[in-house]
């Protein structure tokens, strides 16, 4: 077969054209379009009389006119079904993948005289030519526009040719092709932009296309495989940007049922038949997915115990801060690596501090150092302890200090730091002090007590002595008295006696002057033996020998028995005596005797100062101290404050004068009021000059046994 | 009963050894209406009261020889003289006195200075409790 040879031919289409057929050429988006362009352009821009563009239709390679000009119908469709088969001399230009040149003789096409027909193979260089064009020419050689055309034209078509067959198109790329990608490690695929794949090697259908044959978890896990497909690829195309897109799709290994993911790099593609198509790679990331997956959560843990370590050390540094005692951390050098707030007063130079504060901390911060020598040059003992006076930086007051440095040893021994510990000792120092001289105080206090105790005891021995004595001489006292009044006593028996008795008339009729002078006679002789009687009295109750004699009896019984034993004296005089009793007067449990000696003798006292109006003697009963109050109220002369103490001292009367206007011991008050005192009582006077006077005893419901 | 005839006036024994005071009581008693015997110590108290039988012993204390408390005590514990009531008589004035008189026997307690009046009342009173004899 010879090779048609290029001659140069007139008239040359100009650049212009040539890039016009190129631009219409990159707009087809499908053959026929394409191939009607080459055929236009070529009648136009060549002398061929008959153009025609065929393709390869698969089965059987026959071959279609997709165009054609200067070619009748019948000669289309000769030219059509002459193509059946391998042996057509069109067929081997095919498969030989050159131009040929056919004389007018054996021309397919209507030549023009003396030439004949080219047939030139279209498409990729390398591969299986998808299309010919075939042209009536005048001489044997191949005009160098159709040699520009062919291989434009023939990329163009072996891209848009495949669309225009059906059925079998994921081997329309040949067996080679299917072949090339399935070698390809990760999952390729062609799909619609819904996700539907047309053509997928077969790591792709492993993941993602299941036959009829195939298991139900198997189909169920493409299926689920499919739909996350589908809404990754629609959620790119929706994106609205075009070009490649990455992400990541997480999938299942429909075989071993295991997540994987992976990161699907998608670009859009036109089909020959101009829609819209993707093709995606699939890269199988799981392995990196996990690692990245144990990365982050490494990183977020060491956040996490970053975070943790941080609020740990705000945690500590607040501590520290809030104890009260200087805290200090150095390094195994000596070196300061933190200090709480209290140390800082200490060892930091404070803002405002002037130059004694400088060197006053540098002192200081050179105390510590030596100090803290003692450690680090200590050899093997832990902890060091040591009295310091540090100066504080403001004031400069010495502090004495006691620190304690303490090694902080890591977990194989070796010196991490040192914490050292400050505790002032100002206070405990001051303490001591006093204490010293409390005890100072103490012993000397001791001695003295010891002296004081010698001449109490001395004297407390004195005391006994004389009390003693006392006691003695009291008792001879009271024994004198009790005698002197049984020798009183018994001869003034006789005096009363006799005297009675010849007022009685016992010795015969008396004259009245007789009379009176026995009256007066007999009067002295009972004050005589009242003031005996009184004495006495005084004497026993000093003497303790006037013993309480407790029983339970009645107040109102009590006081008619006044009453009624000094109803002669009530009777002589002209006074209105009357009895009141509160209410609720309770039964008392006392002295019976030393009540009604009291209340006799407070009332006869009334009867003796009272010269008109009236007596009243009222009980009654306070419930809130549990007392009793037995009053004498009279309407007597009443008594002048100056005298209202007075006149319950021993002997006593508001008019003690010689001339005095009443008769009385002055000893019946006293003994009331001494009385009184026995039963755990007192007796109070309420009173005026011409206002009368109100004597009271009070005494508890309930005496006492002394 | 003691006393040999009803009709007749009761018998006083007025034992003390202070002579005024005996004889006062003794003429006071006798004035109004008794006989009285007389004794001035408790020997001649207790002779007096085995020899009479009184209707009453008027009881002095404080005695020579054997003392009031002492007297009453043995008439008491004697058969003859078990049922006469004793009437004390005393100058001390010291309480615990008339519970002692009453401990040894005593019927009654008058302490001194007593009026002869207020004596012959109170001898008057223990007869009358006595069923005893009363002066005519």
């Amino acid at each position: 077969m010879a090779s048609p040879v290029p001659l140069p031919t007139a008239p040359m289409p100009d650049a212009g054209a040539r890039l016009a057929l190129a631009e219409q050429l990159l707009a087809c988006d499908a053959a026929r379009p394409c191939a009607e362009a080459v055929v236009e352009w070529l009648a136009r821009h060549t002398r061929a009389s008959a153009v025609a563009c065929l393709v390869r239709e698969e089965p059987g390679d026959r071959l279609r006119c997709l165009s054609a000009r200067g070619v009748s119908d019948a000669q289309r469709a000769m030219l059509e079904a002459a193509s059946e088969g391998a042996t057509h001399p069109l067929a081997e230009v095919l498969s030989h993948a050159a131009p040929r040149f056919f004389p007018a003789s054996r021309a397919l096409l209507p030549a023009v005289a003396g030439g004949g027909d080219i047939a030139v193979p279209l498409g990729r260089p390398g591969v299986p030519a998808v299309g010919l064009l075939l042209l009536s020419v005048s001489e044997p050689a191949l005009p160098s526009e159709v040699a520009w055309v062919a291989a434009h034209v023939g990329s163009t078509l072996a891209r848009l040719v495949p669309a225009v067959s059906s059925g079998r198109r994921e081997v329309s790329g040949g067996a080679l092709l299917r072949r090339i990608i399935d070698a390809v490690a990760d999952p390729v695929l062609l799909t619609d932009l819904e996700g539907r794949p047309r053509i997928a090697n077969a790591r792709a259908e492993a993941l993602l296309v299941a036959g009829a044959e195939s298991s139900e978890g198997r189909r169920r896990a493409v299926e689920l495989n499919q739909r996350v497909f589908s809404t990754a690829l629609a959620s790119a195309s929706s994106g609205g940007a075009s070009g490649t897109r990455r992400r990541e799709v997480p999938l299942v290994d429909p075989a071993e049922g295991m997540d994987l993911l992976f990161e699907l790099i998608s670009t859009p593609v036109h089909e020959p038949d101009g829609h819209e198509a993707m093709v995606s790679v699939l890269r199988n990331v799981t392995d990196l997915g996990r690692a990245t997956q144990a990365l982050g959560e490494s990183y977020r843990r060491l956040r996490a115990t970053e975070r943790e370590a941080r609020s740990e050390r705000h945690r500590l540094d607040r501590v520290l801060d809030s104890v009260a005692d200087p805290i200090i951390l150095s390094d195994p050098s000596g070196g300061t690596v933190m200090m709480n707030d209290p140390a800082e007063k200490l060892f930091a130079i404070p803002l405002d501090g002037g130059k004694a504060a400088q060197r006053r901390v540098r002192s200081n911060d050179a105390t510590f150092s030596s100090f803290l020598v003692n450690l680090v040059d200590g050899g093997g003992s832990l902890r060091w302890r040591g009295q310091l006076s540090l100066a504080d930086p403001a004031t400069g007051a010495t502090i004495p200090v006691e620190a304690v440095a303490s090694k902080v040893l890591g977990d194989t021994g070796e010196l991490t730091g040192i914490v050292t510990l400050f505790h002032d000792r100002t206070e405990a120092l001051e303490k001591a002090r006093l204490l010293e001289r409390v005890k100072e105080v103490s012993t000397q206090l001791e001695a003295r007590v010891q002296i004081a105790t010698a001449e109490l005891a001395e004297q407390n021995e004195k005391l006994r002595r004389q009390a003693i004595q006392l006691e003695q001489a009291s008792a001879a006292k009271s024994q004198f008295l009790a005698n002197m009044s049984h020798e009183f006593r018994t001869p003034l028996n006789a005096i009363l006696g006799y005297t009675n008795m010849l007022l009685q008339g016992v010795s015969g009729e008396l004259s009245p002057a007789q009379k009176r002078n026995l009256t007066r006679i007999d009067s002295n002789g009972r004050h005589l033996l009242e003031v005996i009687n009184e004495i006495l009295d005084i004497t026993r109750i000093e003497a303790g020998r006037m013993p309480l004699h407790l029983s339970d009896f009645g107040i109102p019984e009590l006081l008619q028995e006044v009453v009624a034993e000094l109803d002669p004296i009530i009777a002589r005089s002209k006074l209105a005596v009357s009895t009141q009793l509160g209410a609720r007067v309770p039964a008392v449990h006392s002295d019976r005797q030393k009540v009604k000696q009291i209340v006799l003798n407070l009332l006869s006292n009334a009867l003796k100062f009272t010269h008109e109006g009236s007596v009243t003697v009222m009980a009654e009963y306070v419930a809130a101290t549990s007392t009793l109050a037995i009053s004498v109220q009279d309407t007597g002369i009443g008594i002048d404050p100056a005298y209202q103490e007075k006149i319950f001292e021993d002997f006593q009367q508001v008019d003690s004068s010689p001339t005095r206007a009443y008769g009385g011991t002055g000893l019946g008050l006293s003994i009331c009021r001494r009385l009184a005192t026995m039963l755990g009582g007192r007796v109070s006077l309420q009173s005026a000059p011409g206002q009368g006077s109100t004597f009271t005893l009070h005494f508890p419901r309930r005496a006492r046994r002394a | 009963m003691t006393n040999p005839s009803p009709t007749l006036k009761p018998l006083v024994l007025v034992v003390d050894d202070y002579q005024d005071a005996r004889e006062m009581y003794a003429e006071y008693l006798e004035f109004s209406g008794f006989r009285v015997a007389e004794a001035k110590n408790g020997q001649e108290a207790l002779d007096k009261a085995f020899e009479l039988r009184p209707d009453i012993i008027l009881m002095d204390l404080s005695l020579p020889i054997i003392d009031g408390w002492e007297a009453t005590r043995r008439l008491k514990n004697d058969d003859r003289t078990r049922t006469i009531p004793v009437v004390a008589l005393t100058g001390h004035a010291m309480t615990g006195q008339s519970d002692e008189a009453k401990g040894a026997g005593c019927d009654s307690f008058v302490t001194k200075p007593c009026l002869p009046d207020a004596l012959v009342d109170e001898v008057r009173r223990v007869l009358a409790t006595r069923g005893g004899p009363q002066p005519g």
